[in-house]
C-alpha cells in the first residue's frame, strides 16, 4: 500500500466519523440522564433535511445550520415531553419519533420540491486546502477538537455534568439532594437533540450540499451502538466512532484493489459492523448501564 | 419511583389516554407510506385523493395506474412516472399513481383495491420487491393489462415485464471515459451487484476498452439505492487510487468529482445541473416508448403478456446519453462516440449484455 493510500484512509476516516461523532455525543448526553432516545435517526434526518431546506430557501448556509439546531432541539423536546413528563415507554417514543420525523421530512420535501432533489447549495468548504487528511471542514475540527473535550470536561468536572450523572444513576437520591430531575433530563434531551441534528446537517451542509431521501441510512442506529460500545464515556465513544469509520474507509479502498476485488462485496461492506460487534463481544460483556436507564422518574 | 400500582392510578391513566391518542395520531401521520396522486399533467406529484384528482380528465381516455414500491424520488420509478405523466400531459391517457408501497402486503392490498375499485386499463409499476404478490393479483384480474419492472418473465394472459436496458448508453459513456482519462484509471460507483446494474457497468467497461485498452476500471458497490454520503466516500477512495473520471451510477459521486475537479458521468436523468462544469454527460432512460406501446395495445383492445425489454433499448429510443459537455470533452472523441451511437441507432452495433458481477478492479483488456 502506498503512502497515498494511508493518507487518503486517514482523511476519509475523519470525514466518515464526523456525523457519527456529533450524533453519538448527543446520544451520550441523553443516555447519561437515563433516557434512551431512539428518535436519533429521525432527529438526524430532520437536521439534514431542515438544514438544507432553510439554507436553500434563505440562501444562507449559516441560517440552515441554525435551523438544524432548532429542529434538533424541538425533536429532543418532543421526546422529553413523552418520556420525561408523561413517562411513556422510551422504545416506543423513540421509534415513533423517528418514523414521524422521517415521514414528515419526506412529506414536506414532496410538497415543496416535488420529485427530485433540492437545489444544490454552496456547502461548507475545507478549512485548509490540499493538506491531505487535514483538509476537513470546520464541523469535523469542531467535533474532534472542541465538542468532545468540552463534553468530557463538562461531564467530569462541572456541576451540570455531575447532576446529569446523578440523575441518570439514581434520580431519587438526586431529587433528595435538590436536583430537579425532570429539568436536567429536559436539558440533556434538548441539547442532545441539537447535536444529533448537527450530525445530520453535516451530511447535507458540509459533505454533499444537497438532500436525497434516505440520506442518514442508519447512521443514527450506529451512533446508539457506539455509545454502548463506549460504555457511556466520551473518549471510548470517540474511539468507537473512529474505529468504525476507519474500517469503513478501509473496506471502500480494499474493494477496488486487484487483491481484494474478488472478495464478496457484502462481506467487505459488513466489515465495520463486524469489527464493532466483535470489539463489543470481547470488551463489552460486563456492561454497566446507567442506574436509571429506561426508567421514568416519579416523585414518590 | 413509581410502582406498577402507582401507574394504575387515575392521573397516570389519564396520561396514558392522552399518550394513546397522540401516539395514534403520530402513527397515522408516520404510516402514510403510500402516497397517492392523480394527474393528467406531469408536474402533479404531490399526492391527493387518487379517486377524485382526475376530475376534468376526458372520460374516454384509458386509465393508467402507476403503482410503485419506492417513492417517486427514486430515479428508477421516477423515470416510469415521468413517462406516464408526459403521456397524460399529451392527452393520451388519464393517469393516477400510488407510491411508497415498500412491502409485498402493501403492494398486493393496493393492487387489489385499485383493480377492483378503479378498474384501470393498465397498471404499471415495479415488482422487484413483491414479484409473487404482483403476479398473483395479475392472475386474478385477467382483463387488466399489468406491465411491471421485473426480474422474471411475462406470464399469460396479461402480465408483461420491462426493465432498464441501458448497456448501449453505458458503452457510449465508457468510450467517453476511456478517451478522457489521463491516469488510465476510471471509477464507477454502483448500487449493488444485481443484473440491471451489472449489465450497465459491463457495457461501460466494454466502451472504455474501445477507446483506451490500457485503462483500469475500479468498481465500488455501496449496497444501497439511497446513501449518497457513502457513494461520495466510495468515489473519494477511487480518486485516491488514481481515478480521474467517474461514472455516478448512484447519487453522491458527482459531489466528489466536483470537489476533485474531474469529469463525472450522471445516471438516469441529465444531471448536468448538479455540477455544470464537471458533468460530461448522463445515461438516460426513457420509458415513453414502452408506455406508447401499451397505449397502442389498449387502443386495439389487446391484453398481452410480453417482454417489453426492446422498448428500453437505445435502438428504439428507450435510452440515450445526454448532450456531451463540449468544454470538458475533446471534439474528436465526441465525433467517435457519435459515430458509434449512429451505428447503435441503425441496429448495426449491439453492446454485449453481460450480467456478471464486475470485479472491483478490471483491466479492460482482460
Amino acid at each position: 500500500m502506498s503512502l497515498g493510500f494511508w493518507i487518503g484512509l486517514i482523511g476519509a476516516t475523519f470525514a466518515i466519523a464526523t456525523p457519527l461523532m456529533w450524533a453519538s455525543l448527543g446520544n451520550l448526553l441523553n443516555e447519561k440522564s437515563g433516557v434512551m432516545n431512539l428518535g436519533i435517526e429521525g432527529t438526524m434526518y430532520v437536521g439534514a433535511f431542515g438544514g438544507l431546506a432553510i439554507a436553500s430557501e434563505s440562501g444562507s448556509i449559516w441560517l440552515g445550520l441554525i435551523g438544524a439546531i432548532i429542529f434538533g432541539c424541538l425533536a429532543g423536546l418532543l421526546v422529553a415531553v413523552f418520556t420525561v413528563t408523561m413517562g411513556v415507554n422510551q422504545h416506543v417514543v423513540g421509534i415513533g419519533t423517528t418514523l414521524l420525523l422521517v415521514s414528515a421530512c419526506e412529506f414536506v420535501n414532496r410538497l415543496r420540491y416535488g420529485s427530485g432533489s433540492l437545489a444544490k447549495i454552496e456547502k461548507f468548504g475545507d478549512i485548509i486546502d490540499d493538506a491531505g487528511p487535514l483538509s476537513q471542514n470546520w464541523m469535523t475540527y469542531f467535533v474532534f477538537l472542541i465538542l468532545a473535550p468540552l463534553m468530557w470536561w463538562t461531564l467530569r468536572s462541572t456541576g451540570f455534568g455531575l447532576r446529569l450523572t446523578a440523575v441518570g444513576e439514581h434520580p431519587e437520591a438526586a431529587d433528595v439532594a435538590g436536583i430537579n430531575v425532570n429539568r436536567t433530563r429536559y436539558v440533556a434531551l434538548v441539547v442532545g437533540g441539537a447535536l444529533m441534528a448537527l450530525g445530520g446537517a453535516y451530511i447535507t451542509l458540509a459533505e454533499l450540499g444537497t438532500f436525497t431521501l434516505g440520506i442518514i441510512s442508519g447512521r443514527g442506529w450506529v451512533a446508539v451502538a457506539l455509545v454502548i460500545f463506549g460504555r457511556w464515556k466520551v473518549w471510548p465513544t470517540v474511539a468507537g466512532a473512529v474505529l468504525f469509520a476507519a474500517t469503513d474507509a478501509l473496506q471502500l479502498r480494499l474493494a477496488i484493489t486487484s487483491t481484494f476485488g474478488a472478495v464478496p462485496n457484502e462481506l467487505l461492506i459488513a466489515l465495520p459492523y463486524l469489527v464493532v460487534v466483535g470489539a463489543l463481544a470481547i470488551w463489552g460483556r460486563k456492561l454497566r448501564y446507567p442506574g436509571a436507564y429506561l426508567k421514568p422518574y416519579r416523585r414518590a | 419511583m413509581d410502582t406498577r400500582d402507582d401507574l394504575a392510578k387515575p392521573k397516570y391513566r389519564a396520561r396514558r389516554g392522552l399518550f394513546a391518542a397522540l401516539a395514534a395520531f403520530l402513527l397515522v401521520l408516520s404510516a402514510c407510506g403510500g402516497n397517492s396522486g392523480g394527474s393528467d399533467a406531469a408536474e402533479d406529484t404531490t399526492g391527493g385523493d387518487s379517486s377524485d384528482d382526475s376530475g376534468g380528465a376526458d372520460a374516454d381516455l384509458p386509465l393508467f395506474y402507476g403503482v410503485f414500491a419506492t417513492s417517486l424520488e427514486e430515479p428508477w420509478d421516477g423515470a416510469i412516472h415521468a413517462a406516464l405523466s408526459s403521456a397524460a400531459e399529451d392527452g393520451m391517457i388519464e393517469y393516477r399513481h400510488l407510491d411508497g408501497l415498500g412491502t409485498a402486503d402493501a403492494m398486493e392490498r393496493s393492487l387489489r383495491e385499485i383493480a377492483t375499485e378503479d378498474k384501470p386499463a393498465v397498471i404499471v409499476g415495479d415488482a422487484f420487491a413483491a414479484e409473487d404478490a404482483v403476479r398473483a393479483v395479475a392472475a386474478d384480474f385477467p382483463e387488466i393489462q399489468f406491465a411491471f419492472g421485473s426480474g422474471g418473465g411475462p406470464v399469460a394472459p396479461n402480465f408483461s415485464v420491462f426493465d432498464n436496458w441501458m448497456q448501449d448508453p453505458g458503452y457510449l459513456a465508457g468510450m467517453l471515459a476511456g478517451g478522457t482519462t489521463e491516469s488510465n484509471t476510471i471509477g464507477v460507483v454502483g448500487a449493488m451487484p444485481i443484473p440491471e446494474v451489472n449489465r450497465i457497468i459491463n457495457g461501460f467497461i466494454e466502451g472504455v476498452a474501445e477507446t483506451n485498452p490500457d485503462a483500469t476500471v475500479l468498481v465500488s458497490f455501496i449496497n444501497s439505492f439511497f446513501d449518497p454520503a457513502t457513494a461520495q466516500q466510495a468515489a473519494q477512495a477511487q480518486i485516491d487510487a488514481g481515478a480521474d473520471v467517474l461514472f455516478a451510477e448512484r447519487d453522491g459521486v458527482i459531489a466528489a468529482a466536483a470537489e476533485a475537479e474531474i469529469p463525472a458521468i450522471g445516471m438516469m436523468v441529465d444531471q448536468s445541473d448538479q455540477a455544470p462544469d464537471f458533468v460530461a454527460t448522463s445515461l438516460l432512460w426513457f420509458m415513453r416508448p414502452t408506455i406508447d406501446h401499451l397505449i397502442e395495445n389498449v387502443a386495439s383492445d389487446t391484453v398481452t403478456s410480453e417482454d417489453l425489454a426492446q422498448f428500453s433499448f437505445l435502438v428504439n429510443g428507450g435510452s440515450a446519453i445526454a448532450p456531451i459537455n463540449t468544454d470538458l470533452i475533446d471534439g474528436d472523441l465526441i465525433a467517435k462516440i457519435a459515430e458509434r451511437q449512429a451505428e447503435m441507432e441503425s441496429g448495426s452495433f449491439e453492446t454485449t449484455v453481460n450480467e456478471e458481477t464486475p470485479a472491483g478492479s478490471t483491466d479492460v483488456t482482460g
